[in-house]
Parts: structure tokens; C-alpha cells; sequence
């Protein structure tokens, strides 16, 4: 199943590759990754997104907290919360195609962000499933470039994740 | 305030964490460093010749003594030569801390002469790991590093010293802290109560108990706990490797240890019990075997420091993290106060059938007439010590011969490397502990493949008078390979003889010490007698044994726990 587990990690040098490392030495699998300053400027949140079955789910969450630059973590999907990525994808738009990519970036809510004659960029946020759908439905022969931040991700309510 | 400089520093921080001995190797990076160490006499430092060799030594000391050893290298190699040692600590979960020098920080990067970056290299086998980024941080890191190597799950720690940080004329304020806190490392002072209790009352329901106790009674220091708490329920003690002496070996309820070669009464009674108490152990694959055959009737508790070793290869129905004293602590009493008892009947047939299995097949070898068998050696040494010295040990089939015939009554006195199976790590790991316990017998039993690996050592040993007792199990084989390839490949034994061997008696004499050769059956005993006679002298005792000796019991590959080789020709 996949995971979305959100680290308060320690903001000094060579922490992220604790994490990192530990990933590849135990052969977890990471699909994305984001990392970031928080308001405090002593911790950086990272937010890893990865897929195991329970058992190795328990162990990545015990092997990172095990980590001494690891201050707290939470797993995510445990519960209800919101994830959110931002992609910049750039789309090939001569002709005919500008109108139909324009609507279908409205109707994802995006946003075009640059232009030129035969290329729009596009701005959109959501989670990874609508930016999936995205691509998809402006079809992959049209698309020139795609970036992606990796998952962003926050418990919903009162519940927060600090120190 | 004392103003020092970072090597001053460095130096005066062992001194107040009370380090007595540092074993290391001096080079560049590392030289300021050493120049505070000659201006000063309360920390000694034991000069190797081979990095490798230091961290062994740091190793050794650290299981005999149960405190943190400490180890000093250059940058560069002397760093990467220290690897194979820190792995060796990780995996048994050893403190350690090991200061290496680094170049200096404005050269980091530059592939500057005798630049590692050790942090990078050493991540995936420390505990954890330091570098300094300010001569004045060195009190606080190095209170740190002592702090977090012996808390919680023991571990090596690393610390990387950039030689601009021990520059002699830059100096701070030096005071020592008292105290370190860390948010984000607090182990478990407490096992969970209901756990416990939940525990207890298992534990006196049981019908076919086990208690399967690993190298965390060792580390945690709980062998009275654990020996008293098996005494209370009567029920059957079997230890890991690493848990050897744990529990006391010629104790009634010991079942000898567990797993690949462990005693056949053990593998039987894990095998069919009904409930395993895990304590301080981690479900090893060289102990369960094939874990979805795995015990297939029993209920698991588990007591460990580290969370992570809970459920990570076998599941457990009653996780306890805690520290194993502590926690036994807290059983013990509920198992005293409870009204519930231990069931006597069921415990009584459980023994009943324990003692078939041991009748059936206790730890046994074949005696010959013409060749020495390794067995028999290991029991004359354990004749010879009154069973009360301390033995290290390198990796092999004479590894597994003294952990089978040596019956050690006695925590931290087996001293092996069990999670990384360090060839070269005997004699090293005896060095260390012989220099911090001078009047006790210490023995290195090990292989002619083995002790090459480390024999460099031998000079060091001269260098600082270090009587240890070489035990030479010489079957002119890298034996274990040999078996395996006897076993699993038809006989082909591809690259697993020794030729050449150096003359091991003329080699140890022009070390400086004693060499016996022993290759006859009838002056086995008389020529061990002469050798330990030598209280002040290494000796250097090479034994030729039978070449053809298996290790047995050997747990049939992929097999449950009781599926195993008893003899050549035997299986079960
Ligand atoms: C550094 C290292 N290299 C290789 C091995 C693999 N290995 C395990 S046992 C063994 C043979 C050891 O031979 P010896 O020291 O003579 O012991 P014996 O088995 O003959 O008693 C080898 C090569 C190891 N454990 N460690
Ligand atoms: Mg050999």
C-alpha cells in the first residue's frame, strides 16, 4: 500500500542522507521525496512517500525513528489528511491544440504560466492521481517536459505534527 | 576557564569520560591530535599495526568490560582501514567510538592528499556518526559520542576531526558537559506495564515454554535477572551465540544455544513449544532458519531495547520495548506476587520429552585414535581454565567447536563476532581484553586462515607484554568453506585449502614469544599444561586436528528449526 510519512528531522548537514541512505541499505523503496525548512529554522520537514506491505511499512517508520536527527514522524496515511504536489509541465500549443489544452487546464485547475508561440507551460497543483490524469488526458505526445515537487502532505483537523 | 586548544581539548574529554586506553595508529590529519597525547599521561594509547586490529581491540574490550572502547586513526586509510572492525561492533551492537582525523575543513571536497569522506563511507554501519565543525564543539561531540554509543542499543559511533579543529594555537574555553540532551534520542527507560503483565500471565500458563534469550542479556547486563526468572518458572533456557554465558551453561534448565549449529535438545524445543520469551534477541535467519516454518505452534513475547528488532523478521504477539533488566525486573515480581502458578504437570512432561531429545542426541563427537578432533581441544581448555577464562574467538568451524564445548557459566567472557563473522577479529578482540584484565586467562581460539588475517598483531602484543594464549585449531583447511562445499557442492573444494602455511612456531618466535606445536593425540593435554604454565609469555600454540571434522548439528537449509544434519550421514 502506499505510504505518506511526514519526518521532522533535525536541520544539519548530512541528515537527509541518514534517510536516504537508510532507504537504499534496507531496500525500501522511495517514490517521492520533498524536503524543506519549517518555521523553525533548527528543523526540516520531509514528507516520503513509498509503498510496502505492513510489516515493512512498521520497519521503515522504527528504522527512521531509530535515526538520531529524526525528532518525530508520522505516518500520514493513517489517517485523514491532505496531500497536495505541484507539477510545471510544458506542452507543445500550435494551431488548434492552444483552445483544447486551455480547457482542459481549466477545467484541472491549472493555470498556464508561460507562453510562446508553440509552447504553453502549465501550473498545477492537486494529488499525484489528478496530476496523473492530466497528462493523461492531454495525451504524452504533446508534452515536452514535466516536473514534479513530490508529495507534499498535512493531517487534516487539529492534529499537527511538531516538536 | 582553562583556555585549550581542540586537541588539548580532545584529549582532556577522555580523560573526564575516564577512558584509560585508546588503541589507534597516528598519521597526518591526525598528528596534532597525537602531540597532545604525548604531552600528557592519563589516557594510553596502545599502538597497532593495522588499523583493523584497533577497532578489534576497542571491540574486545568493550564485551569483556560492557563499557565503551575507543579507537584513534588518521584520515584517509587509517579511516577506511577502520570499516571492517566498525562493522563487525555494529552488527553485535558493541559502544565504541572511533576519532579519525580528517583534512582540514577548507580542503574538504578538493580530493585533498588522504581525503575519505568517512561520514559517507562509515553511515551504513554506525550507530551514528559526528563531524566537527568548531574546535569548541569537540567537549560536547565527544560527551555526545560517549552518550549515544552506550545507550539504548549500544552502537559504534564515529567522530570526523578536521585537522584545522586540533590546530595547537587556536584555543577556547574548555569545560566538560555534564549532561547531554538530545530531542530526538531518548531510549526506553521502562518496558510498557500492561505488556508485562499480559507477559507474566503467559508465561505461567504455559505448557511447552522456552525462554530464548539473545546477546541483549549480555549488553543490558541481565543475566541475574534472567537466570532468576527462568529458576522461578522453571522453564527451559536456550541463548543465541551472542547470548553465550547469559545463562549459565552448566545450569539443568540450559538447552546450550540455539540455531544453524546450535544443540539439537534446543532446536527441538523451539521447534515445539508452545510460547518463545525473547529476550534481547532479533530472530537472526542463523537462528530461525526458514521463517514461515518458523515455531509453527508458539506465541512470541519480546523483549528488546530497539523497537525495530520487534516483528522485523518474525512477528511477536507480545512486544516489549525496554531495557531487559528492567523488564525482567518487573516480571520476576508479578510472577512472585501472582496467585497463579507455574502448571508443574505439563512443565514436567515438557522436561520429560526435553530429556528424551537430550538422550537421544546431546552435543557429541566421535573420538578418533589416530587424529585430534577439535572438540577435544576446546574440552581440555575448558578443563585446563576451570571453565572461567575469557575466549575469543575468529570465524570458522573452530568458532563453532568452542561455542559448543566451551560451557560458559559466565556473561562477557565469549567474545566473538557473531552478526558480521570477522575473520581476524580473535586475536585483536583477546589484545584488548587481556591489556584491561592483566591477571585473567585469556584465550584466542582461531584457524590457521583466520589468524593470518590479523597476525601482524603479534608485534603489538610484544610492544606491550600481552600474554595471550593462541589456540591454532590447524586443519589446514579454511574448514567452513571446505564443509560447505563437502556438503553442497560434491566435494569441490574451490579455494578453500591452505597451502603454504607459514611455520607458525618459528613465525611467533620471531615475534619475540613462544610457538608449541601439538600434532600428536597423547601430548594434547600435557602440552596445553605446559603452555598455560606460561603466565607471562604468548604462546603460540598451533594444534593440528582432523581435517576432516564437520560442525554438527547443522540446520538443514530453508528447513524449520528442527530440521537438521546430526552427523555426516544422519538426518532428522
Ligand atoms: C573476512 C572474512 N572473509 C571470508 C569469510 C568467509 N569464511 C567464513 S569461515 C571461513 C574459513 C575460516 O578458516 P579458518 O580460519 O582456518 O577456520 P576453520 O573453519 O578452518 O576452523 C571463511 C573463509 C569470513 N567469515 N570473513
Ligand atoms: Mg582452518
Amino acid at each position: 500500500m502506499r505510504r505518506i510519512i511526514s519526518v521532522l528531522l533535525e536541520n544539519e548537514p548530512g541528515a537527509l542522507s541518514r534517510v536516504v541512505g537508510l532507504f537504499s541499505q534496507r531496500n525500501y523503496n522511495i517514490e517521492t521525496l520533498t524536503v524543506a525548512p519549517t518555521e523553525d529554522e533548527t528543523l526540516s520537514r520531509l514528507t516520503v512517500t513509498t509503498t510496502g506491505s505492513d510489516r515493512v511499512i512498521e520497519q521503515i517508520t522504527k528504522q527512521l525513528n531509530k535515526l538520531i536527527e529524526v525528532v518525530k514522524l508520522v505516518d500520514l496515511t493513517e489517517g485523514s489528511h491532505i496531500e497536495r504536489e505541484l507539477m510545471l509541465i510544458k506542452l507543445k500549443a500550435s494551431g488548434s491544440q492552444r483552445a483544447e489544452i486551455k480547457r482542459t487546464v481549466d477545467i484541472f485547475r491549472g493555470q498556464i504560466v508561460d507562453v510562446t508561440s508553440t509552447v504553453y507551460t502549465v501550473q498545477l497543483a492537486g494529488d499525484s492521481d489528478k496530476l496523473d490524469a492530466f497528462i493523461q488526458a492531454v495525451g504524452t505526445t504533446g508534452v515536452l517536459e514535466v516536473v514534479r515537487s513530490g508529495v507534499s502532505g498535512i493531517a487534516r483537523g487539529e492534529k499537527v505534527l511538531s516538536i | 576557564m582553562e583556555l585549550l586548544s581542540g586537541a588539548d581539548m580532545l584529549i582532556r574529554s577522555l580523560q573526564d569520560e575516564g577512558i584509560e586506553y585508546i588503541y589507534g595508529y597516528p598519521g597526518g590529519a591526525a598528528l596534532h591530535i597525537y602531540d597532545a597525547l604525548f604531552r600528557q599521561d592519563k589516557v594510553k594509547h596502545i599502538l597497532v599495526r593495522h588499523e583493523q586490529a584497533a577497532v578489534h581491540m576497542a571491540d574486545g574490550y568493550a564485551r569483556a568490560s560492557g563499557k565503551p572502547g575507543t579507537v584513534l586513526v588518521t584520515s584517509g586509510p587509517g579511516a577506511t582501514n577502520t570499516i571492517t572492525g566498525i562493522a563487525t561492533a555494529f552488527m553485535d551492537s558493541i559502544p565504541m567510538v572511533v576519532l579519525c582525523g580528517q583534512v582540514a575543513s577548507t580542503l574538504i571536497g578538493e580530493d585533498a592528499f588522504q581525503e575519505t569522506d568517512m561520514i559517507g563511507v562509515s553511515r551504513p554501519v554506525v550507530k551514528h556518526n559526528i563531524s566537527v565543525r568548531h574546535p569548541s564543539e569537540i567537549p560536547e561531540v565527544i560527551r555526545k559520542a560517549y552518550y549515544i554509543a552506550a545507550t539504548g542499543r549500544p552502537g559504534p559511533v564515529v567522530v570526523d576531526i578536521p585537522k584545522d579543529m586540533t590546530t595547537p594555537n587556536e584555543r577556547y574555553e574548555y569545560e566538560y558537559p555534564k549532561k547531554v540532551k538530545l530531542r530526538s534520542y531518548n531510549p526506553a527507560i521502562r518496558g510498557h506495564a500492561g505488556q508485562i503483565r499480559k507477559a507474566a500471565e503467559m508465561l505461567l500458563a504455559a505448557k511447552r515454554p522456552v525462554i530464548y534469550a539473545g546477546g541483549g542479556v549480555v549488553l543490558g547486563k541481565a543475566s541475574d535477572q534472567l537466570t532468576e526468572l527462568a529458576h522461578m518458572l522453571g522453564h527451559p533456557v536456550t541463548n543465541t551465540l551472542m547470548g553465550i554465558g547469559g545463562f549459565p551453561a552448566s545450569d539443568k534448565q540450559s538447552l546450550g544455544w540455539l540455531g544453524m549449529h546450535g544443540s539439537y535438545e534446543s532446536n527441538m524445543a523451539m521447534h515445539h513449544s508452545d510460547l518463545i520469551l525473547a529476550v534481547g534477541a532479533r530472530f537472526d535467519d542463523r537462528v530461525t532458519n526458514a521463517t514461515e516454518k518458523f515455531c509453527p505452534g508458539a506465541r512470541i513475547i519480546h523483549i528488546d531495547i530497539d523497537p525495530a528488532s520487534i516483528s522485523k523478521t518474525v512477528e511477536a504477539d507480545v512486544p516489549i520495548v525496554g531495557p531487559v533488566d528492567s523488564v525482567l525486573k518487573e516480571l520476576i515480581s508479578l510472577v512472585r506476587e501472582s496467585k497463579a502458578k507455574p502448571d508443574k504437570d505439563a512443565l514436567k512432561a515438557w522436561w520429560k520429552q526435553i530429556d528424551e531429545w537430550r538422550a537421544f542426541h546431546g552435543m557429541r563427537y566421535e573420538k578418533s585414535d589416530t587424529h585430534i578432533k577439535p572438540q577435544e581441544v576446546i574440552e581440555a581448555l575448558h578443563r585446563l581454565t576451570n571453565g572461567d577464562a575469557y575466549v575469543t574467538t575468529d570465524v570458522g568451524q573452530h568458532q563453532m567447536f568452542t561455542a559448543q564445548y566451551y560451557k560458559f557459566n559466565k556473561p562477557n567472557r565469549w567474545i566473538n563476532s557473531g552478526g558480521l563473522g570477522t575473520m581476524g577479529f580473535g586475536l585483536p578482540a583477546a589484545m584488548g581484553v587481556k591489556l584491561s584484565y592483566p591477571d585473567d586467562e585469556v584465550i584466542c581460539v582461531t584457524g590457521e586462515g583466520s589468524i593470518q588475517m590479523n597476525i601482524q598483531e603479534l608485534s603489538t602484543c610484544k610492544q606491550y607484554n600481552l600474554p595471550v594464549k593462541i589456540v591454532n585449531l590447524n586443519n589446514q583447511a579454511l574448514g567452513m568453506v571446505k564443509q560447505w562445499q563437502d556438503m553442497n557442492y560434491e566435494s569441490r573444494h574451490s579455494q578453500s585449502y591452505m597451502e603454504s602455511l607459514p611455520d607458525f612456531i618459528r613465525l611467533a618466535e620471531a615475534y619475540g614469544h613462544v610457538g608449541i606445536r601439538i600434532d600428536r593425540k597423547e601430548d594434547l593435554e600435557s602440552k596445553l599444561k605446559e603452555a598455560f604454565a606460561m603466565k607471562d609469555k604468548l604462546v603460540f600454540i598451533d594444534i593440528y586436528v582432523d581435517p576432516h571434522e564437520h560442525v554438527y548439528p547443522m540446520q538443514v537449509a530453508r528447513g524449520s528449526m528442527k530440521d537438521m544434519w546430526l552427523s555426516k550421514t544422519e538426518r532428522v
